[in-house]
């Protein structure tokens, strides 16, 4: 087994996860902050036998992805803001046609082309409803570079075990910041491939078999000549009109997601247990908010942090839980009050719920947030 | 019904199909079967890849492997699916709406890549699926229900779009010229490197009546009527005149874009 120390910015733990997690397949377009992952990506995948193509547009970049996806290879598309407002119809696509793939979205300033350097975490939201009808959503988003590794890989397995579309949300401040980490050995890792189903097996590509998760999905020119489609199909995978057969997808999509949320979310809880007041943060602001709590704890006030990793599906049991045992939820976000919203819908009038955000492309600071928790006491 | 061809290529529960009475996009799915069959290709290595619109609806009934994708973005998707596995033919199916307006961006950079797709486009010259919207195909002055005046915009020629371009192969014929056209659809199988071939079709249902064509058998002899072979055009440039060219316009070879591709693997090994 060989571990390998390395000091790696997000963006480049991301493409060096990928990898360990089988990708070989990278279509995309550049845009600032995530320019790096293609880089990277072009230069890594042709030495491992894998394909890089750099498409005309983000709408592209996810299209091929889901393409490569279908004959069997783990793909990517990584982008930021205005490119993740274009890949949104085909995130839709993936969905409803249960691509598995891995949508990386390095968030920076918006809306438009807003602040294409500086950080932003105004897209989670976008995450959950940027692409049109009901539909699951699997968001994660890591705190450091180390997380952003593990993340990746943990996107990529969710994505082969649910057959989804699995959204990776950095930001500017983890994509770019530098970090050293530690890079196990591809055998200490869990890596998940989705199941294929076994030549001379009759072969409904959208039938779930008992004891499965999802269908199993035949590669393309693997000798199971099948139909896919982004309209309501059956179980052979051929468009219906049927209303009934509508029905019965749309709930199995949204259940495939909703009834395996405690394999999908994950959290960091940080000092809740005695925790009075809570602050409640994600991706690279959470560090923040580590920090304050850590200031404020040395101070004697019982405050806890309980940090997003799984954004989508929300920790709604967790969040609810710790609303009953806090008088005060502060959240910190680079936005508006996106995931603010959230957590009011959440905890249901429990604990008095606000906002530490901003969106001018700075970061929040400690005092800043400690200056924001205190007006409460 | 007792045909080999349909029988081997068609999915026979899936027919027969949406398309109205008279359309030419029958023609056309069945010109690429026969050229599927002449070309001797394993079922099993074809992959059928189309957008969104009445002719976008043919690989539903074909016995391929098949990807209905979103409205103009087949190309892109058959991209990926080509480079991942370059052992498989694929075949783009596409309107006219769906390859020239909301797709034209990929197909001038499929084009350009000289990526070894066979692109069929099915140019009725209106967008059949809304119900008549004037297309980039639809000729000047003609009617569409967005253009209740007469259309004021310039036509695009598909065929010298994609030769324009880059594709190293591409012709032009119609649904009532349907030899000539499966003839072009086995070159272009068979071609190395981005292909395309325009097949003019016929909408009797909304571009024939909007423009008052009169029925399908008017528009097929109206086909007949218009279009001219480009060895007779050379030879007797005054037939030609006030008429469509048809015939091979690009016939050439250019490295391919996934076998550049896998020489840089390769030399990486090195
Ligand atoms: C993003 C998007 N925009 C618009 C549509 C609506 N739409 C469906 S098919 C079509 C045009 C089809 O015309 P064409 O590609 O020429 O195919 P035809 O139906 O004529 O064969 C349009 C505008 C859509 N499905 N998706
Ligand atoms: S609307 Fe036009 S293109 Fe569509 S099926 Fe009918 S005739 Fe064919
Ligand atoms: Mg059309």
């Amino acid at each position: 087994m060989s571990k390998v120390i390395k000091f790696l910015q997000g963006n480049e733990a991301c493409v060096e996860g990928a990898l360990m997690a089988g990708m070989r397949f990278y279509s995309g377009y550049p845009i600032t902050p995530s320019t790096e992952i293609a880089e990277l990506s072009s230069e890594k995948l042709p030495k491992v036998g894998g394909k890089f193509i750099q498409m005309e547009d983000e709408i592209a970049g996810i299209a091929a992805a889901i393409g490569a996806s279908l004959t069997g290879k783990k793909a990517m598309t990584a982008t930021s803001g205005p490119g993740f407002s274009l890949k949104q119809e085909n995130i839709g696509y993936a969905t409803i046609a249960e691509i598995p793939l891995v949508v990386v979205n390095v968030q920076r300033g918006g809306p438009s082309t807003g602040l294409p350097t500086s950080p932003g975490q105004g897209d989670v939201m976008q995450a959950k409803w940027g692409t049109h009808g009901d539909h699951p959503v699997i968001c994660l988003t890591p705190d450091s570079v180390k997380e952003t590794f593990d993340l990746t890989i943990r996107a990529f397995n969710l994505a082969e075990k649910y057959r989804t579309p699995v959204i990776l949300l950095t930001d500017e401040i983890t994509g770019h910041m530098r970090e050293k980490i530690e890079i196990p050995d591809v055998s200490e890792l869990e890596i998940y491939n989705r199941i294929v189903p076994e030549a001379g097996d009759d072969y409904k590509a959208y039938h779930v078999d008992d004891g499965d998760i999802v269908p199993k999905m035949a590669p393309f020119g693997g000798g199971f000549r099948y139909h896919v489609t982004g309209l309501m199909h059956d179980e052979t995978g051929f468009p219906s009109n049927s209303t009934q057969n509508a029905d019965v997808l749309i709930k199995r999509l949204m259940g495939k997601i909703e009834d395996n949320k405690e394999d999908i979310i994950t959290y960091e809880a940080y000092e809740t247990e005695d925790a009075e007041y809570l602050i409640l943060s994600y991706g690279g602001t959470a560090r923040t908010a580590k920090a304050a709590v850590k200031k404020l704890r040395a101070e004697g006030i019982k405050v806890g942090l309980f940090r997003l990793i799984t954004v989508w599906p929300f920790p709604e049991e967790q969040v609810r839980a710790l609303s009953e045992q806090v008088k005060d939820i502060l959240v910190a976000e680079l936005n508006f009050g996106q995931i603010k919203l959230e957590v009011e819908r959440v905890v249901k009038g429990n604990a008095n719920v606000r906002l530490c955000g901003k969106a001018n492309g700075e970061i929040l600071t400690p005092e800043e947030l400690i200056k924001a928790f205190k007006e409460v006491l | 019904m007792n045909n080999p061809l349909v029988e081997n290529y068609f999915r026979m529960d899936k027919l027969p199909h949406i398309w109205c009475p008279g359309c030419g996009h029958g023609i056309i799915m069945s010109a690429i079967a026969r050229a599927i069959e002449k070309s001797g290709l394993d079922k099993d290595k074809v992959c059928i890849v189309s957008g969104i619109g009445c002719s976008s609806r043919a690989p539903g009934y074909m016995d391929f492997n098949t990807l209905h994708t979103t409205h103009g973005r087949a190309l892109a998707f058959a991209t990926g699916v080509k480079l991942a596995n370059p052992e498989l033919e694929v075949i783009v199916i596409a309107g006219d709406g769906d390859l020239s307006a909301i797709g034209g961006n990929h197909l001038i950079h499929a084009a350009r890549r000289n990526i070894n797709l066979t692109t069929i486009c099915f140019n009725n010259n209106i967008y059949g699926m809304t119900g008549g919207q004037y297309s980039p195909t639809t000729a000047t002055g003609d009617k569409g229900t967005t253009a209740p005046y007469g259309n004021i915009d310039r036509p695009f020629d598909i065929t010298q779009l994609a030769a324009g371009a880059g594709a190293t192969y591409a012709a032009k014929a119609t649904v009532y010229h349907v030899n000539q056209l499966q003839k072009y659809i086995e070159a272009a199988i068979d071609h190395k490197g981005f292909s395309m071939v325009e097949a003019v079709s016929v909408c009797p249902t909304y571009y024939g009546r909007k423009n008052k064509k009169g029925s399908a058998v008017d528009m097929m002899n109206w086909l007949k009527d218009s279009f001219v072979d480009m060895k007779i055009a050379e030879k007797m440039p005054e037939k030609a005149v006030g008429k469509f060219i048809m015939g091979e316009y690009v016939n050439k070879v250019e490295p391919e874009y996934t076998e550049l591709y896998d020489q840089v693997i390769e030399r990486l090994k090195r």
